[in-house]
């Protein structure tokens, strides 16, 4: 259990839980981002760095202070 | 009878809208091209119907501003063609599942870029999918027309759901329809996959983005200097001299008519960069100089749009726009703005918080110079040596990177995190973007080209009726001792307010130095939008706001000049 900024790139990951607000629940269930999932890493620069992932045939940017609110597990 | 248009973003609602009523739009390969709402007309069945384009949205909640708008057309609307990429199905049903439940309108689905998923290996059952919904489902592809006429010929078909309310979970319910329609099948690696995972993984996305950048700047040049040299000099010299000096014999020299129309004439030719008359010097700024470089940055700009480029800049470049309060999006109207500061400005509505606008407004304003400033800009400092105009554009850099930092520190609040869906690259179709060329070119002769003839007719008069001696008596402190510059430059400035390439092109006769013109052109570049950027920021940020951004920017003129004078001074130049 890590959060996604953790990750290794070019690691799959089940999401397991995302904490946060409503709000930015919201935003990432709408692009697909929920618990249960299994998304792919694509990059990883740093634990600092913005994070880009493979979701279905999609690709998805998003800051490192989301991506630390996810948290899953590597598959 | 009002029919709305809407998907979520970059699913080719803009294009299916100019199929659909003629009204020509901007549509690109990345998501958020629409910030306004279009109004267009269509007919079918012999009902007139209005069509609206809404921007893109991922639901109903009404989280962000382009989704509060798309909620407030739903009431008013008589029905809705819910549009979706149907080589994302999935992700795109969600919003389907929504509109048919919390809508309650008559909807028909269009499944959009058909012609992709054959390609992808993607088999969806249009029938089934339809029988699933209970709504016409459509199968199109806007960018050829495809499937156009069957949506006209169905639009009346479209109703109301009686889909029931499932007790699964939303994803849950969309995958089984999914996965009762869509079947997969393995493809082989596209060079296009290839070179969409090597432009963002890091360190090869960052050798693809320089060299995207440099091969752009490059093409633009020579486009631009080709252009110049082979068809516009060639033809304003053979052409269009021996006719106007036909024009200035008839009118003669020294009369109040030939100086308005003509100008001055340097030792009997015409010098169209210093003459100031409006069927020289009006005509040929905005022909001679500027357009040719607007055809080839717009060239260059809808072949990155429509390839799907710019997001992967935005994710390349998010960390640097996150220290000047932004995120990497901000690469979209900067980036817009290079071509004319009016879509950069309005491109800020990608940004939903009052600091975010308000940072990326003051810094495009400040720091982009449009497509008809650096044109003029090289035509004034080009000759002296390109890294002359490389000075320009380091200096304004500089100032993008020291402003957003102050600002970032100062206004309260926090950097916005990038979360943005990437779309796949696609190979650009010469169709639409001669189509997109041609309505941007047409744009800059409609809108900016009588802004020009007003601009040279409000320098004759303006000098005629000595305002400008006026203010250069007023302003002459600051600008010839803080600046170095001769107190004549505050014609360019006052000019500047209404036409930005104008203003450069009046220090030409100015007779400046080197030196004096760096400092002249970074000055006009920064210390005030044009009348038209204005008037939108003025829009987007509200007075008050406004009022704040033009006080950082004079200051900043001010610093700048003098900073750069002495340092220039100090360097010989």
């Amino acid at each position: 259990m890590i959060s996604l900024n953790k990750l290794d790139a070019d690691k799959s990951a089940k999401v397991l839980s995302i904490d946060a607000g409503i709000n930015l629940k919201d935003r990432l269930y709408d692009l697909g981002i929920k618990e249960g999932i299994v998304i792919k890493k694509i990059t990883a620069a740093s634990t600092r760095g913005t994070v880009v992932i493979k979701l279905g045939r999609g690709q998805i940017a998003l800051g490192s202070g989301m991506a630390s609110k996810i948290i899953v597990e590597p598959v | 009878m009002k029919i709305l248009l809407m998907g979520n973003p970059n699913v080719g609602k803009s294009v299916l809208f100019s199929r659909l009523t003629g009204v020509k739009v901007i549509a690109s390969n990345y998501p958020g091209t629409t910030v306004e709402f279009k109004k267009g007309a269509m007919r079918f069945c012999n009902i007139k119907a209005e069509v609206i384009d809404v921007p893109g949205t991922y639901s109903l909640r009404a989280v962000s501003a382009a989704e509060e708008v798309a909620v407030k057309l739903i009431a008013g609307a008589g029905l809705i063609i819910n549009i979706i990429d149907a080589t994302n199905l999935e992700r795109n049903l969600h919003l389907t599942l929504e509109l048919i439940r919390k809508a309650n309108k008559p909807i028909i689905v269009v499944l959009n870029m058909w012609d992709e998923t054959k390609h992808l290996g993607i088999e969806i059952d249009g029938n089934k999918l339809q029988e699933l919904l209970g709504v016409p489902v459509v199968a199109t592809c806007a960018l050829s027309g495809e499937g156009i006429k069957e949506l006209v010929y169905k639009i009346n078909e479209a109703k109301l759901s009686a889909l029931k309310y499932s007790k699964l979970p939303l994803w849950d319910e969309i995958g089984d329809i999914v996965d009762s329609v869509q079947k997969l099948h393995h493809r082989h690696h596209t060079f296009l996959d290839v070179l969409q995972d090597i432009s963002i993984k890091p360190p090869f996305s960052f050798a693809v983005g320089l060299t995207v950048i440099i091969l752009s700047f490059f093409v633009i040049r020579i486009i631009g200097e080709g252009l110049i040299n082979y068809v516009f000099d060639p033809f304003f010299e053979n052409i269009y001299s021996p006719f106007i000096l036909q024009v200035s014999g008839f009118l003669r020299e020294g009369t109040f008519w030939h100086k308005i129309f003509i100008g001055n004439l340097t030792g009997g030719e015409i010098d169209y960069r210093q003459s100031l008359g409006l069927v020289t010097t009006g005509f040929y700024v905005p022909f001679g100089m500027v357009l040719p470089y607007i055809i080839s940055f717009y060239f260059v700009l809808s072949v990155l749009e429509d390839w799907g480029y710019l997001p992967r800049l935005a994710v390349l470049t998010d960390r640097l726009f996150h220290r000047l309060g932004l995120h990497g999006y901000a690469i979209i109207p900067m980036i817009l703005g290079l071509g004319c500061n009016v879509p950069g400005a309005l491109a800020v509505r990608l940004f939903e918080a009052k600091r975010e606008k308000f940072i990326a407004a003051t810094l495009m304003a400040i720091a982009v110079p449009c497509m008809a400033q650096t044109a003029m800009i090289i035509g004034v400092l080009g000759k002296f040596g390109g890294q002359y105009v490389l000075i320009v554009f380091i200096v304004l850099f500089c100032l993008l990177q020291i402003l957003g930092n102050i600002m970032n520190k100062l206004i309260k609040g926090q950097s916005p995190e990038i979360l943005l869906e990437i779309p796949p690259y696609r190979l650009p179709h010469i169709g639409s973007i001669l189509k997109k060329l041609w309505m941007r070119i047409g744009g800059f002769i409609k809108e900016a080209v009588p802004l020009v003839l007003t601009g040279i007719l409000a320098v004759n008069i303006l000098y005629f009726l000595r305002v400008i001696d006026f203010f250069a008596g007023v302003f002459a402190p600051v600008i010839t001792k803080v600046w170095g510059l001769p107190k004549e430059v505050i014609g360019a400035l006052l000019i500047g307010f209404l036409r930005k390439d104008v203003a450069v092109g009046m220090l030409r006769p100015l007779g400046l130095t080197l030196k004096q013109l760096i400092v002249g052109v970074t000055i006009l570049s920064i210390y005030f939008p044009c009348a038209a950027t204005f008037a939108v920021l003025c829009r987007e940020l509200g007075i008050k706001d406004m009022v704040k951004s033009v006080m950082i920017m004079i200051s900043t003129t001010v610093i700048v000049g003098f900073v750069l004078n002495i340092i220039l001074t100090l360097g010989g130049v």
